[in-house]
């Protein structure tokens, strides 16, 4: 796509040598890259590559220690956003910076406009926004509040803000991971578009399935290097994951489930809010030696299904059945003593403890067992013992049980947690979005366990975003939108597009009823 | 100006950065003190003669430290596990009231069996003095900053309510004071003649007492684990709104001790001028220690070390002792700093 074949176009951005260091770690290496006119550049690499902090210092929000940008032949400021955008960059960010309680209107001519001036022109601005709108298949409505719109539609939001600033050059980081599937196939139209257009686009992402349907070239970052640059025609995808892990890539084997008997059930569980969608009248079975993949977009109810599982949300009605056994009173404690192995969404927040050390960590969920007290007395040694054995077990990278947990990284952090919630097999486990921000190495690590588990008999509940993930590990997916859960679908029953329909919402209505 | 943690601070950080939080603070009060017309160098020698220059003189420091050690272990278990006691001031006084009540001739044991059951009773005075604002903040989220803090100011009221009133003593011409403790209520002195009692003993004992609930046993563990991040602690199955009551318990017990030690150790009865503000020095006290219950024992001979030296240094150099209070804030403020500059290192853009 694009014109990027054609070597006459020019070169609408250039980074040469860009270097930034945050103390001992370098998060970016002397990277140079350019960027033609009309032409998608996918940034490929893994969390923490650098793709970010690049992009940061391209916008104006880092200064690099070294390097120069140009941007249609001139150099850039270094450190100064207005710059950037006066130059004609637009960044659409991971996280969207809209003002919720402004209409669509407001937020994109928002700085455009002295504060003072009277009229924002608004007549005119909406009669913009509307044809840049038609013109790429931004649909959206300018008058309608940021609070009301859907995920997609912030993202266009954003999108247009660039646009109407006159940006010739987008950069949108990891834009899909918010997206379903048909909201991804209309980005990338709308990408399609914009370079048709004369624009160009670098397009950050960790995904290669999205880089090789959208991109023109692809640059792959690791560990804050170049690792390689590619045609996206010539490249295959095995040669951009390896160039992206900087090696083998670990290949899980599933082999077929044999699914158990029921051992976890919710009936007609409602819950409160917690920051996304309630449940609603959700019910649910898990067996033994099954995964159950439960897919949707962020958001929708599946922050208050973990913490329900796990005993920090309170059912408003419907039962827990564990064993067949109806739950009395459901908390942490409950959950634990009823034999669940639990890893929640936030390592930092909810799973660890940063600032205390491995040893106090890993005896968080049995410090009261007689293994690690007596008489109210804790047995470090006991403690620092068994610290060592999920050190080894699991392969985790820190310098002794006394290490204090924040100083490690996320995949070993997730390594602990796991360490933890697997100890004494427990026949429940839930994992809420496991593999959220780890490299390749510890997701197959993660994912391994996982299966290792499923394999021995436990019902595994794998709740995650990457649809790509639930799709691999599950055997049986469910979906859930707005607080409601889907029927469940066999491994392979479902394509990635009826997933992502029943992920909008659509046909969700007859599941409802007997769900599960 | 951005602030970035330190992967990890090193021995000399950990020394050199309190070191220089003390050369600071000499340095600052340094500048006042010439501004008063005097030369640092005797005010501070002064200062440290007054302090600990005579037996006396090192006995009064420690006479004074002894409710700081008390009010400031109290401070330091609670903020500990993120509970914001700013109330030892009101412990101390109700732990001081349950002390008069009993010990004024109401019970009479010998000393071996009231001195105890009056300890035993302050401490739970003051513990259900904390009880409350701690169950209001667990169960309806309210602020116990607020609640503590105002407590002081009802409590003192309180008191003097019951100075002008029950416990007024009907021998005290008069003044707001309770009866005198009978002297089997008293705490023994530990050198005959001078001012320096068993209190004082009773604050190192508990204080190492602390330390071990602290480090060695489960309730420790959890009140860190809660004063860590709670929420974490919760996921855990740690139950985190009884630890809170559990600390209350203990914060408040503690800093009521001080309000006994110093009626049955040192005064003999209880005034409105039981306590210059303990309760809320002991803040400084914990901050300085870094929480730590050893290190209390020695912020608070600091502290106290500083208003005794002060005292006896402005009959003899003509500078006002306000200066005292100029130095414990200052050192406050940048043992903070430095303490902050330890974990963090500071990045200009």
């Amino acid at each position: 796509m694009g014109n990027a074949e054609r070597p006459e176009a020019e070169t609408v951005l250039r980074l040469s040598g860009i270097t930034k260091r945050f103390g001992p770690l370098i998060a970016n290496d002397a990277i140079s890259l350019s960027l033609k006119r009309g032409e998608v550049v996918a940034l490929l690499g893994e969390n923490g590559a650098g793709k970010t902090t690049l992009m940061n210092i391209l916008f104006g929000h880092y200064t690099a220690d070294e390097g120069q940008i140009e941007v249609f032949g001139t150099a850039l400021p270094p450190g100064d956003p207005r710059a950037a955008l006066a130059a004609g960059i637009g960044m659409v960010h991971q996280h969207f910076t809209l003002a919720d309680q402004m209409s669509v209107l407001e937020n994109i001519v928002l700085g455009t406009r002295a504060l003072w001036s009277l009229n924002l022109g608004k007549s005119a601005a909406r009669q913009k926004i509307r044809k840049l709108a038609t013109d790429y298949g931004l649909e959206v409505d300018p008058d309608r509040m940021i609070t009301e719109l859907s995920v997609g539609e912030r993202q266009r939001v954003e999108i247009l803000k660039a646009l109407y600033r006159e940006a010739r050059i987008l950069i949108l980081d990891e834009p899909t991971a918010v997206l379903t599937p048909m909201e991804t196939e209309a980005l990338f139209a709308t990408l399609r578009k914009l370079v048709a257009a004369g624009l160009s686009v670098i397009f950050i992402s960790h995904k290669l399935g999205e880089v090789q349907s959208v991109s023109d070239r692809v640059v792959v970052l690791r560990g804050g290097k170049l690792a390689g640059e590619r045609r996206t025609t010539e490249a295959t995808r095995r040669e951009l994951a390896e160039l992206m892990v900087g090696g083998q890539l670990p290949v899980n084997e599933i082999g077929p489930s044999s699914p158990g008997a029921t051992i976890f059930e919710l009936k007609g569980v409602s819950t409160r809010t917690m920051g996304g969608a309630a449940l609603k009248q959700v019910s649910m079975q898990l067996r033994g030696g099954e995964i159950t993949g439960l897919a949707g977009i962020s958001g929708n109810g599946q922050a208050a299904l973990a913490a329900l599982i796990a005993g920090t949300l309170e059912a408003r009605e419907g039962d827990i059945i564990v064993h067949g056994e109806t739950a009395r009173h459901w908390s942490p404690r409950a959950a634990l003593d009823k034999g669940l192995g639990r890893i929640p969404e936030d390592r930092h927040a909810t799973g660890m403890i940063g600032d205390m050390s491995v040893s106090e960590n890993v005896i968080s969920e049995a410090y009261r067992s007689p293994r690690f007290s007596r008489f109210g007395f804790l047995d470090w040694k006991a403690a620092a013992d068994f610290a060592r054995d999920i050190i080894k077990a699991y392969d985790v990278k820190c310098p002794s049980p006394e290490a204090r947990v924040r100083l490690l990284s996320g995949g070993n952090m997730q390594k602990l947690i796991l360490g933890r919630a697997l100890d004494g097999n427990p026949d429940i486990i839930l994992a809420s979005q496991p593999t959220r921000g780890l490299d390749v190495g510890a997701v197959a690590y993660v994912h391994a366990r996982l299966i290792e588990a499923r394999d021995r008999g436990a019902a595994v509940l794998l709740i995650s975003e990457d649809l790509d993930e639930i799709q691999t590990l599950s055997d049986r997916i469910l979906v859930i939108h707005r607080g409601q859960l889907s029927k469940p679908s066999e491994r392979g029953e479902l394509t990635v597009m009826e997933l992502g329909e029943l992920m909008a919402g659509h046909g969700l209505d007859e599941g409802v009823t007997h769900a599960a | 100006m951005r602030l970035e943690p330190r992967p990890s601070s090193s021995l000399a950080a950990s020394i050199l950065w309190p070191a220089g939080a003390i050369l600071a603070t000499i340095m600052f009060s340094s500048i006042l003190v010439m501004i008063a017309g005097a030369s640092p160098f005797t005010v501070f020698y002064l200062v440290f003669k007054g302090a600990a220059g005579s037996q006396f003189a090192a006995l009064e420091t420690l006479t004074r430290a002894t409710p700081l050690i008390f009010t400031g272990l109290a401070v330091a278990v609670a903020f500990r596990a993120r509970l914001w006691n700013i109330g030892a001031e009101a412990q101390l006084y109700l732990g001081a009231v349950m002390t008069v009540v009993l010990g004024t001739g109401a019970v009479t044991l010998p000393s071996a069996g009231l001195i105890p059951l009056i300890m035993i009773a302050a401490m739970l005075t003051g513990a259900l003095t904390l009880l409350g604002p701690a169950i209001l903040k667990t169960r309806f989220g309210v602020d116990e900053v607020v609640t503590t803090l105002l407590l002081n100011f009802i409590i003192l009221l309180f008191v003097s309510m019951l100075l002008e009133g029950p416990l007024k003593d009907p021998t005290g011409l008069g003044w707001p004071q309770s009866k005198r403790v009978i002297a089997e209520a008293q705490l023994p002195r530990l050198i005959k003649g001078k001012r320096l009692h068993y209190g004082f003993v009773l604050a190192i004992v508990s204080a190492v007492i602390v330390w071990v609930i602290m480090k060695k046993t489960v309730l420790g563990y959890e009140m860190r684990a809660v004063g860590h991040n709670a929420e974490a602690a919760r996921f855990a199955g740690i139950p985190v709104n009884r630890v809170i009551a559990k600390t209350a318990l203990l914060s408040g017990g503690l800093a009521a001790l001080a309000g006994f030690s110093e009626v049955a150790g040192l005064k003999g009865n209880l005034t409105l001028d039981l306590s210059p503000g303990y309760g809320y020095t002991g803040i400084v006290v914990a901050m300085l220690a870094m929480l730590n219950p050893l290190g209390v024992i020695a912020a608070a001979i600091f502290v106290a070390g500083i208003f005794v030296g002060a005292d006896a240094m402005s009959r003899s150099a003509n500078v006002p002792s306000y200066i005292a209070e100029v130095m414990v804030a200052t050192s406050l403020l940048t043992m903070v700093a430095a303490i902050m500059l330890m974990r963090y290192r500071v990045r200009w853009r």
